[in-house]
């Protein structure tokens, strides 16, 4: 685990209030993998912010990151600029499980939700689809970079882009006829309770990225709680930043 | 260099920082940062006799120079930690403060028992718990409750007792001289100020425990003031506490009374906090011809 500052390598804002930077920091690069996160500090802030990792790029040591600014401090972490600093600790959490590539596999990405999906789709390659849902055309993002990794089917709300719709007719199109071994979704809990229902339906094995408000990042402080049931029926609260941000769907009770 | 061990209630600490509990669970977590043995002490996780699973989330909301929690006392019972963390701490060179918390003055007796023949060295009784429903901080804001849970925990207790107050009472004094009038061996403070957050948006509280325990820099000079004023009404040491960010800080509230110091949400922001504090406030004492640590506490010099 390292803690410390990391030089900015660029900034871009790709769509209003979402923002894609990448960092140059090859040790924690060279730890992490997919569906980790890395938790932030906002200058003088009592809290980090948890980031999910989007990708990692072992050859140049970049680390990528893409946010949407939802508050005060993802806001202060928007003005860094290129050259800047950042102060980074991680790679925090447990990623997702990637199988031997030669599985098909499908993710499934909510707005904001989908950067952390990206590795997880170029490890698969062609033996992945990716579904991508957003509000509206000026939501849309990352679609490219899966696109040019894995079959790529966009939704939106709207219809003013791709599909018209929630991702869940194209995830269920997709476990008939692509028939997965796994899926994969981060996104808004809404969306992950309809994906939690429709794999356990087929069955199919679903792994969720979850996040919660969070304090130490490290699962020291117990505050980023997330319910969970045992196979035995037993329910506890489980913790995002360490036992997460990936749960197994099955095991995930939404409130 | 400067001596920075200190006594508490007999019992001796290498140096005066201990992290404070809920903000360091049973210890593993912050071994990848730095060797935890060297922390003067460890006040471990909020311990039930029972597990708890605690409150639903959210459980923070970040707010001016601070944090509000409510945790709600997770954890997962007194006979999981003997079984699963008091052997891992014991490989660990750092004074052990079980923190202690129930909602019937017999669950506190009862936790009390338990822990006597184990190896933490101190216990620290939480009587300041905002985020429960049941006992906690009901037992903090009276002089009789206090009193009452700390007679009967003194029945059970072999190891020394360290009483947690809460500030959210209107005469702090009274209820440390109350506690220290029943046996206490030291009074440790402050325990989190009740707060609440809301999203005007939603017209709903930020935390779903609706209120939570404000903490951080925005409760330092809360602290600093009630320990000194009940370090000077009381015979016992004090273990100061609240919003304790810097070396600087934890000079200040040794300066205020305060014999050791316990850290807590400064480790959010920096996991090396209470490193960078030990080695501070060693540089600050040697860097001001002061031999020893225990030279500083309560030497305010009060206006009048």
């Amino acid at each position: 685990m390292i803690c410390r500052e990391f030089e900015i390598v660029s900034r871009q804002e790709p769509i209003p209030g979402v923002f894609d930077y990448k960092i140059h920091c090859p040790e924690l690069v060279a730890e992490a993998s997919p569906g980790q996160f890395v938790h932030i500090r906002c200058g003088e802030r009592s809290l980090r912010r948890p980031i999910s990792i989007c990708a990692l790029d072992r050859g140049t040591g970049e680390l990528r990151l893409v946010f949407e600014v939802r508050g005060e401090g993802t806001r202060e972490l928007s003005h860094l600029a290129a050259g800047d600093r950042m102060d980074i600790l991680g790679p925090l959490g447990h990623g997702f499980e990637l199988l031997d590539p030669g599985a098909r596999a499908v993710v499934v990405g909510g707005g904001i939700g989908t950067p952390p999906l990206l590795e997880v789709a170029r490890h698969y390659g062609e033996r992945c689809q990716a579904i991508l849902g957003f509000r509206s055309v000026k939501n849309v993002i990352l679609d490219q970079d899966f696109a040019s990794a894995c079959g790529t089917v966009v939704c939106t709300d709207d219809g003013s882009w791709g599909v018209r719709g929630t991702v869940l007719p194209a995830l269920e199109a997709a476990l008939q006829g692509f028939c997965p071994q796994i899926v994969y979704a981060c996104g808004p809990k809404p969306m992950l309770k309809g994906i939690q229902e429709l794999c356990a339906r087929y069955p199919v094995r679903c792994q969720l990225s979850l996040e919660e408000r969070m304090g130490c990042g490290v699962g020291a402080c117990l505050v980023c709680a997330c319910k969970t049931r045992a196979e035995d029926g037993q329910e506890n609260y489980a913790h995002v930043c360490k036992d997460g941000p990936v749960f197994e769907a099955q095991s995930v009770v939404f409130e | 260099m400067a001596n920075l061990s200190v006594n508490i209630a007999g019992v001796t600490l290498k140096n005066p920082v201990i992290t404070a509990s809920g903000c360091f669970g049973f210890g593993r977590e912050y071994e990848d940062f730095y060797d935890i043995s060297r922390l003067g002490g460890i006040s471990l996780k909020g311990m039930t006799a029972k597990k708890r699973l605690g409150n639903p989330p959210p459980r923070i909301a970040e707010t001016p120079a601070g944090m509000l929690n409510s945790v709600g006392l997770q954890n997962p019972g007194v006979d999981a930690f003997l079984r699963d963390d008091l052997p891992y701490l014991k490989t660990k060179d750092t004074v052990l403060i079980a923190n202690i918390a129930g909602s019937t003055v017999e669950d506190y007796c009862e936790i009390a028992s338990r822990l006597a023949d184990s190896e933490v060295d101190l216990l620290e009784l939480n009587i300041s718990c905002p985020n429960v429903k049941e006992g906690g901080v009901a037992f903090g804001v009276s002089c009789e409750g206090a009193a009452g849970v700390v007679r009967a925990v003194k029945r059970h207790a072999r190891q020394p007792l360290l009483v947690k107050l809460s500030p959210n009472v209107t005469d702090i004094v009274s209820i440390a001289k109350a506690v220290e009038s029943e046996g206490a061996n030291g009074i440790s403070l402050i325990n989190t100020l009740l707060g609440m957050r809301i999203d005007i948006e939603r017209r709903r509280p930020v935390l779903y425990n609706n209120v939570g325990g404000l903490s951080g820099p925005a409760v330092f000079p809360v602290a600093v003031r009630m320990v000194w004023q009940v370090a000077n009404a009381v015979k016992v040491p004090v273990v100061g506490m609240g919003g304790i960010a810097s070396a600087k800080d934890a000079i200040e509230m040794m300066m205020a009374g305060a014999s050791a110091v316990q850290v807590g949400a400064a480790m959010f922001s920096d996991p090396m906090a209470p490193v960078k504090i030990i080695e501070g406030m060693e540089s600050w004492l040697s860097g001001h011809g002061i031999a020893d640590v225990g030279e500083i506490v309560g030497t305010v010099r009060p206006w009048s």
